[in-house]
C-alpha cells in the first residue's frame, strides 16, 4: 500500500473520522477452504467525503462494504463509526444504510412507504415522516410520484427512490454498493451528477463501491483502489491517475502505458535510462526512491502525455524512436499504436486540434516525446525505508 | 390462414378433452340433478328442484360441517406448512431438492393406503396411544379415531404438500436483498419478517389456501377411514347416495350445491383478499 495523499484535513481535529476500519481481514469458508477475501485493510473515511472503493470484482470491496453496513463481521480487526467500535452490532442497529446493487426496493410497497420504512422502525412520529419523506423525494426529484409501486418505475426512478430510502435517515454514513451498475450509460453519466449534487446538498459521507474507474474519477474526493483483497492505492482522483503507484493501478485506472529500460545515470534527482542513438527516458525520482546505474526498471506514461513527431524533437525530456503498428481515428482524437524498444504498442493519443490530416500512418518511422514529470518509475524499486 | 389457425389447432386436444371429460358429463349432472325416478324404472327429466332444497335441509348440517372442517384443515395447513416452507427456502442451503423430495415421499403411496396407516398410528392401542397408555400418560379409555381431531389431522396431513410448495415458491423468489434492506433500515428480524417476507410470501399463503380448502371440503376418504358416524362430511352422503342408495338426482344435487358454494366462497375470499391490498395493508 502507498498512500500518496492524507486524508484532507478536517477542519476541526476533535472530529472524529466518520469510518475507521482498522486491521480488518476477512476469511470464507468455501468447499471446506479458506479463502482470505479481505487481507487486513486499514482505511480512514472522513467526515462528509465521497469515497471510493474501486477494483475489480473479487477485489474485496464489496466484503468490505457489507463489514461497515454490519451484513458481515470481520474475522479479525475492528471497525469504528464516528468512533464507536462496532464490530459485532448487527446492521439494524448501525447509523449507516446502503443503497444495494439492485435497489432491493420493497415490491410490495409504494414509493412513500418505502421511503418511510426506515422512519417508521426508528419510531419517528408520523407527521414528521411524511415532511421527511416528502422533502426528501423533492430532493431526488420524485415528488407527486408517492403512491407508485416500484415496479411501475424505471431503472433511473428506482435508483432515486433506493437513494431517498437511504437518505431519508439522515445516515453518518451512506454507503453505495455499484448503484448505477444496471443502468445504461447515458443514465449513468446523468445520475453521476446527480450523486455529486445530492450529496452536496445533504452532506452526508458517501462510500462508493465501484468496478467502473471513471465513475470513481468522475465522482470521489479520494479513491482506495483495491486488489486481491489488499489496498493498492489510495488518494485524489487526480493522484491515482496522474502518479499510479503499482503496475495494477497504472493498468486498471485508464490506460497506461508500461515500458522499461536500464538507468544509465542518475543526477540531480532524475534517472536517465539509455536505449538507440539519440533515445532516452528521463525519470524523476521521487523522494526516498533510490535506483542505481545498471538497474533495470519499469515506469508508466499516459498516452495523451506524449506527443508524436515525424522529425527527431528537440528538448532534453524523453525521446524515443518507433514505428507506427496501428492508427485509430476516432474524431475528437487519433490513436496510435508504436512499436519501440521501451516497450511494445505504446499507446499514444493525439487530439485532432487543427490537423485535418492524421500525423503518420502505419509503418511510418516516428519519434515520441513527453515531459519528463509524466513518467512515474512503479513498484518498489529502491524504496528506501 | 393457417398462421392464423395454428394456436387453435393446439389447443384442440386439451379442448376436446375437457369438452368430452368434463364439460359433457357436468351437463348430463346438471340435468341429472333435477331428474325423479329409480334405478329401476328409470329417471325422467321433471325439473324437480325440490331435489335440491330437499338435500340442503335433510344434509345441510354436513355441509356446513365440511366446510368448518376445510376451514380446519387448512388453518392446520398453514401453521405446519408455513415453518416447513420458510426453513427449507432460507436454512437449507444446497439441499432443498431433497428436502422437497423428502415431504413429497410419502405422497407417492396412494391416498388410501397413507390414510389407513394414519388409522394403525392413531389406534386405541397403536403405537403413540398404546405407548403412551402404557407409560401410564394416558387413560386407558382415551381415544382419537372416530373424533374429529382425527379426522382433521388427517385432512391437514393428506394435503399439506399443496400448502408447502405455493409458500415455498414464495419464499423462494424473494431477493434475500431485500430482507437485508429490512435489516439496514433498522428493522430486526421480527419486524424483517413482519413487513417484509411476510407480506411477499402471502400469494403463495393464498394459493395454498384455494389448493388445500377445495379439496379438503369435498374430501371423504378421511372421514370415512378416522371418523365416526359423528364425523360425516357431505362428500361421504355424496359418496352413499351414488353408489349404496343408487339416488343419482340427490347425489348430483348435493355435488352441485357444494361446488356453488366452494365457488362463490373462492370468489368472494378473491374479492376481499384481491392479493395487491392485501399486500399493501401488510405493507404499512
Amino acid at each position: 500500500m502507498t498512500e500518496t495523499q492524507d486524508a484532507p484535513a478536517r477542519g476541526d481535529s476533535a472530529t472524529l473520522p466518520a469510518i475507521e476500519l482498522a486491521g480488518v481481514v476477512k476469511d470464507y469458508q468455501s468447499h471446506g477452504e479458506t479463502v482470505r477475501a479481505v487481507k487486513g485493510l486499514d482505511l480512514t473515511i472522513g467526515e462528509g467525503e465521497f469515497f471510493s472503493l474501486l477494483g475489480p470484482s473479487g477485489c474485496g470491496k464489496t466484503t468490505t462494504m457489507r463489514m461497515i453496513a454490519g451484513f458481515e463481521e470481520p474475522t479479525e480487526g475492528e471497525v469504528f463509526l464516528h468512533g464507536q467500535k462496532v464490530t459485532g452490532v448487527p446492521a439494524h442497529r448501525r447509523d449507516v444504510n446502503m443503497v444495494f446493487q439492485s435497489y432491493a426496493l420493497f415490491p410490495h410497497m409504494s414509493v412513500f412507504e418505502n421511503v418511510a420504512f426506515g422512519l417508521r422502525r426508528k419510531g419517528v412520529e408520523r407527521s414528521e415522516i411524511t415532511r421527511r419523506v416528502g422533502e426528501m423525494l423533492e430532493i431526488v426529484d420524485l415528488a407527486g410520484r408517492e403512491k407508485r409501486r416500484p415496479g411501475q418505475m424505471s431503472g433511473g426512478q428506482q435508483q432515486r427512490v433506493a437513494l431517498a430510502r437511504a437518505l431519508v435517515n439522515r445516515p453518518r454514513a451512506l454507503l453505495l454498493d455499484e448503484p448505477l451498475g444496471a443502468l445504461d450509460l447515458k443514465l449513468r453519466q446523468q445520475m453521476q451528477v446527480e450523486l455529486k449534487r445530492i450529496q452536496r446538498e445533504v452532506g452526508v459521507t458517501f462510500v462508493y463501491v465501484t468496478h467502473d474507474q471513471g465513475e470513481a474519477l468522475t465522482m470521489s474526493d479520494r479513491i482506495a483502489v483495491m486488489n486481491d483483497g489488499s489496498l493498492e492505492q489510495l488518494g485524489t482522483p487526480r493522484d491515482i491517475y496522474e502518479h499510479p503507484a503499482s503496475k495494477f493501478v497504472a493498468g486498471f485506472i485508464g490506460t497506461s502505458n508500461l515500458l522499461s529500460g536500464e538507468v544509465a545515470e542518475v543526477a540531480d534527482g532524475r534517472a536517465v535510462l539509455a536505449y538507440g542513438p539519440g533515445e532516452r527516458i528521463v525519470v524523476p525520482l521521487r523522494e526516498g526512491t533510490a535506483v542505481s546505474g545498471g538497474q533495470h526498471v519499469e515506469l508508466t506514461v499516459r498516452p495523451e502525455k506524449i506527443e508524436l513527431h515525424t522529425e527527431p524533437p528537440a528538448g532534453d525530456g524523453s525521446m524515443i524512436r518507433g514505428t507506427v503498428s496501428e492508427v485509430v481515428y476516432l474524431g475528437t482524437s487519433t490513436n496510435y499504436q508504436v512499436v519501440t524498444s521501451a516497450g511494445a504498442d505504446v499507446v499514444v493519443f493525439t487530439q485532432n486540434v487543427n490537423s485535418a490530416e492524421d500525423i503518420a500512418a502505419r509503418g511510418d518511422s516516428v519519434w515520441l516525446s513527453w515531459d519528463p514529470r509524466h513518467s512515474y518509475l512503479i513498484g518498489q524499486i529502491g524504496a528506501t525505508p | 390462414m393457417r398462421r392464423r389457425l395454428t394456436p387453435y389447432l393446439m389447443i384442440l386436444p386439451a379442448g376436446l378433452w375437457l369438452v368430452v371429460f368434463f364439460a359433457v358429463p357436468l351437463i348430463m349432472m346438471a340435468s341429472l340433478s333435477l331428474q325423479q325416478g329409480n334405478l329401476v324404472d328409470g329417471f325422467q327429466q321433471t325439473f324437480h328442484w325440490q331435489n335440491y332444497t330437499e338435500g340442503l335441509s335433510t344434509y345441510g348440517d354436513k355441509v356446513v360441517r365440511s366446510l368448518w372442517y376445510g376451514l380446519l384443515g387448512t388453518v392446520a395447513c398453514i401453521v405446519i406448512a408455513y415453518p416447513v416452507a420458510y426453513w427449507i427456502a432460507f436454512h437449507a442451503g444446497d439441499r432443498k431438492s431433497t428436502y422437497l423430495f423428502l415431504l413429497l415421499l410419502p405422497f407417492f403411496v396412494s391416498f388410501i393406503l397413507r390414510t389407513v396407516s394414519w388409522k394403525f398410528v392413531l389406534a386405541d392401542n397403536g403405537i403413540v396411544l398404546g405407548t403412551l397408555k402404557g407409560w401410564g400418560l394416558l387413560p386407558e379409555g382415551f381415544h382419537v379415531l372416530q373424533t374429529s381431531f382425527a379426522v382433521i389431522a388427517g385432512l391437514a396431513y393428506n394435503f399439506l404438500p399443496f400448502m408447502v410448495l405455493p409458500i415455498y415458491v414464495a419464499l423462494e423468489r424473494i431477493d434475500y436483498r431485500v430482507i437485508e434492506a429490512a435489516k439496514d433500515l433498522y428493522a430486526g428480524r421480527v419486524q424483517a419478517f413482519v413487513r417484509v417476507v411476510l407480506p411477499l410470501s402471502l400469494p403463495g399463503v393464498f394459493a395454498g389456501v384455494i389448493m388445500t380448502f377445495v379439496p379438503i371440503s369435498a374430501d371423504y376418504v378421511n372421514a370415512a377411514i378416522l371418523g365416526g358416524p359423528q364425523n360425516t362430511m357431505i362428500g361421504n352422503v355424496i359418496q352413499t347416495e351414488y353408489f349404496n342408495n343408487s339416488n343419482y338426482p340427490t347425489a348430483s344435487a348435493l355435488s352441485f350445491t357444494l361446488m356453488a358454494i366452494l365457488l362463490v366462497g373462492i370468489f368472494l375470499y378473491a374479492r376481499v383478499l384481491g392479493t395487491k391490498d392485501v399486500l399493501e395493508a401488510a405493507g404499512r
